[in-house]
C-alpha cells in the first residue's frame, strides 16, 4: 500500500484527499445510532429535526453546490408527504413502498418545474419557486375529494417496517420512527456525499461559481441544473414521506411557505455548501425553537429574529468561536 | 505607441523557427475554422461588421485592431456566446452557427478570457480536474470521487506543472494571486485539449518577465492545433504570429503575413492616430 502512494504524484494525491473521511464526519455519523441509544424519551423531537435536516440536506444541494435559490422548495416536501400519505390510505400500509413512491413522485415533479428555474435571475427563481408551492398549496386545498382539503388527509394507518431483521410497528414514544428516519437520513446523506466529491458534484459547483466559464470548459448547464434539482426534490419527497408516515397525516402546512422559510433559516444557521450544514441548522434551530417556545411560547418568534440577526453580523465562523469576539483585529 | 512605430517589422525578420514550422505545417494546410459574411448588431451598432475569416490548421493568427474594433465581440460569436445578426460559421466545412457554447467546445473549439472567469470556489486542481474530466467525458459521473481517475490526476499535474501552479493547487482559487489565476485561465483552457484555441488578451496584466513563458507554452502546443490570437502587444503578436488580422469598426481593414502587415502604413496609421485612422478607412468604407 505504501509503495503504491509514493508512485502517486502530488496532485494525484491531494485529488483523492477530497473525498477522504474527515474525523468529524465521522463523528457526526456515529452520533446518530448513539442520539437512538442515548435520549430514548426525545425520540418524537429528534424524529422532527432529522426530517427537517433531511430536507435542508436537499435544499443544500441546489443552494449551496448548484447556486439555486429557492423559496419553495417545501413543494417538494408537500408532495413527497401527500404522495405517502395517499399511497398508504389508498394503495398499501408498507412504509418502504410507500416512501419510494414519495422520493419517485417528488423526483418527476422536480423534473417537470426544472425548467423554470434554468433562465432568469435569482430574483425570478424565488418568485417562480415561490409560486411552484403556493400553486400545489391551493391544489391541496380545492382537490379536497382527493387530498381532504383543508382539513388535511386523516386516517393515514401505516404498517409495520417489514425488514430481513424483522418487523417493526410504529409506537406511540416514536422510538421506530426516529430510527427510521435516521437510517433513511444517513443513507440520503451517503449518497449526497459520493455526489458532492465526483465529477458531477464538482461541476455544480463550477456552474454555482461562473456559468459562462462553466460552458466554455463544455458542461451542459441546462442538464446539470436539471439533474441537481430533481435529486434534489427527491431527497425533499423522501423528508415529506418520512413526514406523513411517522406523524400519520398529511396537511396543507406541509407546502406552506414557512416551511420553505424555515429550511432556509436552518440552512443559513448551519451554514451551505459543505452538505452538514442542514444537519448542524436543523439540531440548533430546533433545539433553540423548543427551549424558547417552552419558555416564551409568544416570542419565539423575537428570539429566532434577534439570533439571526446577531449570528449574521457576527459571522457564523466568528459565532463558533466565542473567545475570538471580543479579540482586536490584528 | 513607440511600439508600433518603425520596430514592427524589426522582430518579424528573427523568426527563423516559426517560419520553418509554418513551412512544415503548410504542406497538410487547410482551412478549419471559417466565417462567412458574419454580421453582429447591437442596436445600431455594427460590432462586427461583414467579417469572413479563414482560421486554417495550425495557425497562428493574430487579430488585432484598436479598442472597440470588435475583437473580441468576434470570439464571442465564434464560441456561442452571441447569435450573430447574419452570416455563418463554419468548423471543418460543417455549420456550427447554431451550436451552444458547450458543443463547440466538444467539436474543440476552446477560448481564454480577456478579464479572467474562474471557478472562484473551487481549487486550481480540482478546477483543472473539471476541466479534464470534461474532456475526457466522465464529467457526468456521480458515483466515482473524482480522485479515483489516475489518467485525470496525471494530466492535472502535468498542467500545474507547466503552469507553475503546483504550489497552490490546493488553494482557494479566489485567494490567489493575479499572476497566478492569469495563468489558471490560460491552463483550464488548455486542459480541454483544443483544436481551435482562441486567445483573448492572454498576458494582460502579467508582468513583463512571465509573458514570455506564457508564449512559450502556447507556443509548444501541437502544430495542428490552430490559435487565434487577440493581443495589443505588438512586439509578441509579430513574434507569435505568421498571419495578422486587422480589424477596424467590426469590419476587416487588412489581412496578409506578418512582413505584409507590419509594413502596411494603413496598418500603422491605424495605431499612430485616430485621425489618420479614419482617412486610411476611408476607401474600405
Amino acid at each position: 500500500m505504501s509503495t503504491g502512494k509514493a508512485a502517486l504524484s502530488p496532485a494525484a494525491r491531494s485529488l483523492r484527499r477530497y473525498a477522504r473521511w474527515r474525523w468529524w464526519e465521522l463523528a457526526l455519523f456515529a452520533a446518530l445510532p448513539l442520539s437512538w441509544l442515548l435520549l430514548p424519551g426525545q425520540s418524537l423531537l429528534l424524529n422532527e429535526i432529522a426530517i427537517v435536516a433531511l430536507f435542508a440536506v436537499s435544499l443544500d444541494l441546489i443552494l449551496g453546490y448548484a447556486g439555486i435559490v429557492s423559496l419553495g422548495h417545501a413543494a417538494f416536501l408537500g408532495f413527497g408527504a401527500y404522495a405517502a400519505a395517499l399511497f398508504a390510505k389508498d394503495v398499501m400500509p408498507d412504509p418502504l413502498v410507500g416512501l419510494g413512491v414519495a422520493i419517485v413522485a417528488s423526483a418527476l415533479l422536480g423534473a417537470a418545474t426544472s425548467a423554470l428555474i434554468l433562465r432568469g435571475t435569482d430574483l425570478t427563481r424565488l418568485m417562480v419557486t415561490l409560486g411552484v408551492a403556493s400553486i400545489l398549496y391551493e391544489l391541496a386545498n380545492k382537490l379536497d375529494w382527493l387530498t381532504g382539503g383543508a382539513d388535511g388527509l386523516q386516517g393515514v394507518v401505516m404498517g409495520p417496517i417489514v425488514t430481513p431483521f424483522g418487523r417493526f410497528d410504529f409506537d406511540l414514544s416514536g422510538r421506530t420512527a426516529y430510527a427510521y428516519s435516521l437510517i433513511v437520513l444517513a443513507v440520503a446523506l451517503l449518497i449526497a456525499r459520493r455526489i458532492v466529491h465526483s465529477p458531477f458534484g464538482i461541476s455544480l459547483q463550477a456552474l454555482r461559481d461562473n456559468r459562462l466559464r462553466a460552458s466554455s470548459i463544455g458542461l451542459s448547464v441546462r442538464l446539470r441544473l436539471v439533474a441537481v434539482y430533481t435529486i434534489a426534490a427527491a431527497i425533499a419527497g423522501a423528508a415529506g414521506g418520512l413526514l406523513a408516515q411517522t406523524s400519520g397525516f398529511a396537511s396543507l402546512d406541509v407546502f406552506d411557505f414557512h416551511r420553505s422559510a424555515e429550511v432556509l433559516l436552518v440552512l443559513v444557521i448551519g451554514g451551505t455548501g459543505y452538505l452538514y450544514g442542514g444537519i448542524f441548522g436543523a439540531v440548533v434551530f430546533k433545539l433553540l425553537h423548543d427551549l424558547v417556545s417552552a419558555w416564551t411560547p409568544q416570542y419565539w418568534n423575537f428570539w429566532l429574529g434577534l439570533f439571526l440577526v446577531v449570528l449574521v453580523l457576527v459571522g457564523r465562523e466568528r459565532f463558533v468561536r466565542p473567545w475570538t469576539w471580543f479579540r482586536r483585529k490584528a | 505607441m513607440s511600439a508600433a512605430g518603425p520596430p514592427l517589422g524589426a522582430n518579424a525578420a528573427s523568426r527563423g523557427g516559426a517560419a520553418a514550422r509554418a513551412a512544415s505545417v503548410g504542406a497538410m494546410s487547410s482551412v478549419v475554422l471559417e466565417t462567412r459574411s458574419l454580421v453582429k448588431r447591437f442596436g445600431g451598432l455594427s460590432a462586427t461588421n461583414d467579417v469572413s475569416l479563414q482560421v486554417e490548421r495550425g495557425a497562428r493568427h493574430a487579430l488585432i485592431g484598436p479598442n472597440g474594433a470588435g475583437k473580441t465581440t468576434l470570439i464571442n460569436l465564434l464560441t456561442g456566446v452571441l447569435e450573430p445578426t447574419s452570416g455563418s460559421i463554419a468548423l471543418d466545412g460543417s455549420d456550427i452557427t447554431k451550436l451552444s457554447v458547450h458543443a463547440r467546445v466538444h467539436r474543440g473549439i476552446v477560448r481564454t478570457f480577456q478579464i479572467n472567469q474562474l471557478f472562484n470556489g473551487l481549487t486550481p486542481l480540482s478546477s483543472l480536474a473539471l476541466a479534464v474530466s470534461v474532456q475526457r467525458g466522465s464529467s457526468a459521473g456521480w458515483w466515482k470521487p473524482i480522485g479515483r481517475d489516475a489518467a485525470v490526476a496525471a494530466e492535472c499535474a502535468s498542467l500545474l506543472e507547466r503552469f507553475r501552479l503546483a504550489d497552490v493547487m490546493d488553494q482557494p482559487v479566489h485567494s490567489l494571486a493575479y499572476g497566478k489565476r492569469r495563468l489558471l485561465e490560460i491552463a483550464t483552457a488548455l486542459a480541454c485539449r483544443p483544436r481551435v484555441l482562441l486567445l483573448d488578451e492572454p498576458v494582460a496584466g502579467v508582468p513583463e518577465g512571465d509573458r514570455q513563458e506564457i508564449f512559450e507554452t502556447i507556443n509548444a502546443l501541437p502544430a495542428d492545433v490552430s490559435i487565434l490570437l487577440i493581443e495589443h502587444d505588438m512586439d509578441l503578436v509579430f513574434n507569435f504570429a505568421r498571419t495578422v488580422t486587422v480589424l477596424v469598426n467590426g469590419a476587416v481593414f487588412a489581412e496578409g503575413d506578418v512582413a505584409t502587415i507590419s509594413n502596411d502604413p494603413r496598418v500603422k496609421a491605424v495605431y499612430l492616430g485616430e485621425d489618420d485612422m479614419v482617412d486610411a478607412q476611408a476607401p474600405h468604407g
